[in-house]
């Protein structure tokens, strides 16, 4: 896999920074201005609204319907549907990235979903937290719980998040439907950049998440 | 016992509603020969007229300008004190000062449509070649001949593209319409609880109303106007059996649930005993004193007939194909009548477009009749939509 430069933000103005998440920044700058772009799984369409400012024609999906009025009620283009069921209803090629932030791990079929993302968009780019990351290796090594996080509060029988995977787990998932990783970042348990001159497995150890920039492979 | 078993005699006689129809109190577009309304069932209709209401200013660019597509028993006094009943507009909730459709900003139009009874052509109107009442000699229409006329008039006020287009129930059809037959003409379109194409529940319904027009003998094959009657027993039954299917079945249970009207025990009669009979029946006998008969024929006829998919080789996608315009669709979650199901596939046709749209469903007990009411995330949406559809139009207004 090809593991680019991490760069800085360029285009993000220090005043948004702190009002925007670090992933949502991070894939801001991964979509070139003036493209088409659909975020899949937008709940209350901040990643939209940061994309807007950036000249950047966003549409959303989302679930829930409390998600979608808050998104309609901001101006936003946004539909109330499901990653599993409704992508099927785009055609090839209608935006120039498809991104889905942080809901990989709450399809039901993550393969279906991630292979529909490149079909529809020439680009996808896919954030999900890391399974691998060393708290939760600890809390099932040492606590023998299922872990939890900050950011995945969730207890296990009322999680949304029913296919957790570490970016080793993704990586091969990619490999095996014949996806290229274009940029690969993993941020830390604070949002920054895990360095990128260290070795892979430290990265499935210290990235809190993974965000990964993805085109279509060439044929097999 | 008769008296109190059947619904009342209408307040307003007849006369005060003919002179309606064809002096309205409203602005009239006139069209005479040189200009007939190419109907779908292949008649030219000439002379005719449309009655129109504006609210507003239109601005130097003329961009400003928003169309609304009232329902089937809707008219053109949207936001105005209506000029038969006495009641404030139909859709004062949504259009008027600080509300989301602000006439402060935008210069505010509507139509009754072709084939309606208050000042626009229609059954009930005069028929020039015979000075008569059209009667059932008026030719069917469609929704298209509805937005067709609403083009003309349109022009004759010089506006080439409509900043927004917005309806609910037939009005969203007439919305949908718009946007297939002059994409380029429809910045943006707000579609209320309607779908593009009308269910085999919803025909069925309507010829439950149009059997109870024509079984009034009243009705005189649709000829009672030269008789100076009017089949009002027959409408207001049509009218009482749509108004249920505007309703829920929560919405009904909370208004009314079992309660007795002015007593304590049942009258063992079929008087109105219950508050949902005597609501009902009133609902029927208000009804009848505002609308024709005839008319309400031909309008429940034109919203059978209508689908959008049928007019483009049975896909809907391709009525859509390549649309700039933005779209903004909401449903309501206890509206059986136009179900959230449709809204929905009129959005994946949107989708497979490409078209920029966005969808909301909202949440309330109050049925189809909800886009009527007062249902405040409905305002947000609908605000927050026209404002974002502002600012990419260049309107400059502060809030609208």
């Amino acid at each position: 896999m090809s593991v680019q430069e991490v760069l800085p933000l360029n285009g993000v103005a220090t005043g948004q920074a702190g009002q925007f998440r670090a992933d949502h920044l991070l894939v801001a700058e991964m979509v070139k201005p003036g493209s088409k772009v659909l975020d899949v799984g937008c709940g209350d369409g901040d990643l939209l609204q940061l994309l807007e400012t950036r000249g950047i024609d966003g549409r959303g999906i989302e679930l829930s319907r409390e998600g979608v009025n808050r998104c309609v009620a901001k101006g936003l283009a946004v539909v109330q549907g499901d990653a599993d069921t409704d992508l099927v209803n785009y055609p090839d090629d209608a935006f120039d990235y498809v991104i889905l932030s942080q809901t990989l791990q709450a399809t039901r079929q993550p393969r279906v979903v991630l292979e529909n993302l490149l079909r529809i968009g020439r680009h996808a780019i896919v954030s999900f937290p890391n399974f691998g990351f060393w708290k939760m290796r600890l809390q099932l090594l040492i606590g023998g719980h299922m872990p939890r996080t900050e950011n995945l509060p969730a207890t296990w029988y009322d999680t949304a998040n029913i296919h957790f995977c570490t970016i080793k787990d993704f990586v091969q998932l990619c490999d095996e439907i014949n996806v290229k990783m274009e940029r690969s970042v993993a941020l830390d348990l604070y949002g920054r950049p895990v360095p990128l001159n260290l070795p892979w497995w430290v990265w499935n150890m210290f990235g809190e998440q993974g965000v990964f920039l993805l085109s279509r492979g060439g044929g097999k | 016992m008769g008296s109190v078993t059947s619904i009342p005699s209408p307040a307003i006689s007849a006369d005060d509603r003919s002179h309606e129809v064809d002096h309205p109190s409203s602005q009239v577009a006139h069209f005479g020969a040189d200009q007939p309304l190419r109907l779908d069932c292949g008649i030219d209709l000439t002379p005719f007229q449309i009655a129109y209401q504006t609210y507003g200013e239109l601005n130097a660019d003329r961009s400003n300008a928003i169309l609304i597509c009232h329902a089937l028993t809707g008219d053109q006094h949207v936001a105005n004190v209506h000029p038969v009943t006495g009641k404030p507009g139909w859709w004062e909730t949504l259009v008027g000062p600080g509300r989301p459709l602000d006439p402060q900003h935008y210069f505010i139009i509507c139509a009754n449509v072709i084939g309606g009874c208050m000042g626009s052509t229609g059954p009930a109107s005069i028929n020039p070649a015979t000075g008569k009442v059209w009667g059932l000699d008026f030719p069917v229409i469609t929704i298209p001949d509805m937005v067709r006329a609403q083009a003309m008039l349109i022009d004759r006020l010089g506006i080439d593209t409509l900043f927004a287009v917005v309806g609910g129930s037939m009005g969203g059809m007439q919305v949908l319409q718009w946007t297939a037959a002059y994409p380029s003409r429809v910045f943006s379109a707000l579609a209320i609880a309607c779908s593009t194409r009308h269910s085999a529940q919803n025909i069925a319904f309507h010829e439950l109303g149009r059997q109870a027009v024509m079984a009034d003998p009243d009705w005189h094959n649709g000829g009672y106007a030269d008789r100076g009657i009017h089949p009002h027993r027959g409408l207001a039954v049509a009218r009482m059996a749509a108004h249920i299917t505007y309703l829920s079945d929560a919405a009904l249970h909370r208004k009314f649930g079992r309660r007795m009207q002015d007593r304590e025990l049942p009258t063992f009669s079929f008087d109105a005993d219950f508050q949902v009979e005597s609501y009902l029946r009133y609902q029927g006998s208000s009804f009848v004193e505002r609308f024709d008969a005839n008319a309400y024929l031909y309008l429940t006829r034109a919203m059978d007939y209508f689908d959008i998919a049928a007019d483009h080789g049975g896909v809907l996608a391709k009525a859509f194909a390549g649309i700039k315009t933005r779209f903004c669709v909401v449903s309501f979650t206890s509206d059986w009548l136009f179900p959230t199901s449709e809204s929905r596939a009129l959005v994946h046709a949107l989708n497979a477009s490409s078209a920029r749209v966005s969808f909301a469903e909202i949440e309330t007990d109050r049925g189809h009749d909800a886009f009527l009411l007062d249902v405040p995330e409905f305002f947000d949406i609908s605000r927050a939509f026209l404002h974002s559809a502002g600012k990419a139009r260049g309107l400059t207004s502060r809030d609208g």
